[in-house]
């Protein structure tokens, strides 16, 4: 399996705080990574640092680099709006545009060129068949997206990061606002969307990165404490920090 | 390092109950060899009846450790502590029934004499009984060598056992009207043979336990 993603010697400082410490860590495609960790300890800073959200925080400077599928994503050559196309984010909170549902699907399409309406079409119902969202909305696609419910609303913003085809789709506690029958919907929807992306996702819910993700990366204080099969990680970890952690004896 | 109040104090509920079935699988063992030896139907019929007792205590560590893994969802090492106290608590239940079968043994040689004093089966039992108080040993201190240790006890015991088993053979060819008698005694040796081999497989639990490996200590 391909390492689409290749973090080397990174530091990251927000002005004097150094958020994250000499990560080395590569992502095989087509699997679902799991971020987790104590709050501060970096997780979601690596995740931003993967579609260039962080250049958006003032203050912020990088050392070390991020390559995704062989390039570097911080030279000077590399368009972020092409980057963020190719990496797309879920957030924590759902943030559909107050549009129809429609036009938030077709909305990053018509932003790269695609004008065609039966090629907008079929772009909207293969993204939200993909986000398990078609046979919910097919009739209703001119109603605002704001009139979906919480967990429908998060099925859509994929839909919608889906609809750019992206290789990599980042979730940032993508279910931590949702309740348990939408957080199930959306780890299954992960399951399989695995086929075809590369999923990297930060959650607080350990036991969701158990249920969901292949390989698992332990955060703490800035530092990649430890990587590891999910499944080796959470039954036995190599390191004791780990071990407390993961076991709810952290502190 | 944070103490998970309920979780722990479970844990070491399921260790005490293991610590005590541990207790009366010796005690059941010797008591067990005791009344063979002296053909004592009382207390084969005492062994008998305390054996309920040791069912009811594997039935509380499967609801301890069931009730834990609902509420608490342990995982890593704590995870491996319910396991293995549901795999331990299933050897010593079965070790428990096989001290059973030798006191079972006594009742069915009431009113006969032994064919032999025995020699052997006691001191079978008397390995036996050291290897299971090792084997709880190396699961509480989590001693992985004594865990290792217990394999070259096993080594003897059955050493011991194909001993019985060449003399017993030899009191059937020569004597055939004690056929009967030393045919139960042979099932008596493999019954305390089994019970080693339980007691290796506590010694394994514990290698696993600290290690999250199995290795095999009963070849």
């Amino acid at each position: 399996m391909e390492n689409i993603i290749e973090i080397e010697d990174l530091n990251l400082y927000y002005d004097q705080f150094h958020a994250l410490k000499n990560i080395n860590l590569d992502i095989p495609e087509k699997t679902v990574t799991a971020f987790i960790g104590p709050s501060g300890c970096g997780k979601s800073t690596l995740l931003r640092t993967l579609n260039r959200m962080n250049d958006m925080i003032t203050g912020t400077r990088i050392e070390g680099s991020v390559k995704i599928s062989g390039s570097g994503i911080y030279g000077k050559d590399v368009f972020v709006e092409e980057l963020r196309k190719r990496v797309g984010m879920v957030f924590q909170q759902p943030n559909p545009f107050p549009k129809s549902i429609y036009d938030n699907i077709a909305y990053g399409p018509r932003l790269h060129g695609v004008k065609n309406k039966k090629k907008l079409d079929e772009i909207v119902e293969e993204s939200l068949r993909q986000a398990a969202l078609w046979e919910e909305v097919k009739d209703y696609q001119k109603r605002s997206a704001l009139s979906l419910s919480g967990g429908q609303q998060q099925r859509l913003c994929i839909a919608r990061a889906l609809a750019v085809e992206p290789d990599i789709l980042l979730m940032d506690e993508a279910t931590s606002a949702l309740d348990p029958i939408s957080t199930l919907k959306i780890e299954e929807l992960v399951q399989e969307l695995k086929e075809k992306y590369t999923i990297v996702m930060v959650t607080h819910n350990m036991h969701q990165a158990a249920r969901v993700s292949g390989r698992t990366v332990f955060f703490l204080n800035g530092e990649v404490v430890e990587a590891d099969e999910t499944n080796t990680l959470f039954s036995n970890p190599r390191d004791a920090r780990t071990e407390d952690y993961i076991s709810g004896r952290f502190g | 390092m944070i103490r998970r109040k309920e979780l722990d104090n479970d844990l070491e509920q399921l260790r005490s109950l293991l610590v005590k079935m541990g207790e009366h699988v010796v005690e059941a063992l010797d008591g067990a060899v005791t009344s063979l030896k002296s053909l004592d139907c009382v207390k084969a019929q005492e062994i008998i009846h305390a054996d309920a007792k040791l069912n009811l205590m594997e039935e509380e560590i499967m609801d301890i450790g069931s009730r834990l893994i609902v509420t608490q969802q342990p995982v890593a090492k704590d995870l491996r502590r319910i396991l293995v106290a549901f795999k331990i608590s299933s050897d010593l239940e079965r070790m428990g029934d096989l001290a059973l079968d030798v006191a079972k043994a006594t009742l069915r040689l009431q009113g006969e004499k032994l064919i032999k004093p025995l020699i052997d089966i006691p001191q079978m039992s008397s390995i036996v009984k050291v290897m299971i108080e090792e084997a709880i040993t190396s699961y509480l201190d989590e001693n992985t060598d004594l865990a290792y240790k217990m394999a070259q006890d096993d080594d003897q015991v059955d050493q011991l056992y194909s001993q019985i088993l060449t003399e017993l053979y030899g009191h059937m060819r020569n004597n055939p009207d004690s056929l009967p008698q030393a045919l139960l005694l042979t099932l008596v040796g493999r019954y305390i043979e089994r019970i080693g081999d339980h007691a290796t497989n506590i010694g394994e639990s514990a290698v696993y336990l600290v290690t999250g490996k199995r290795p095999d200590l009963n070849q």
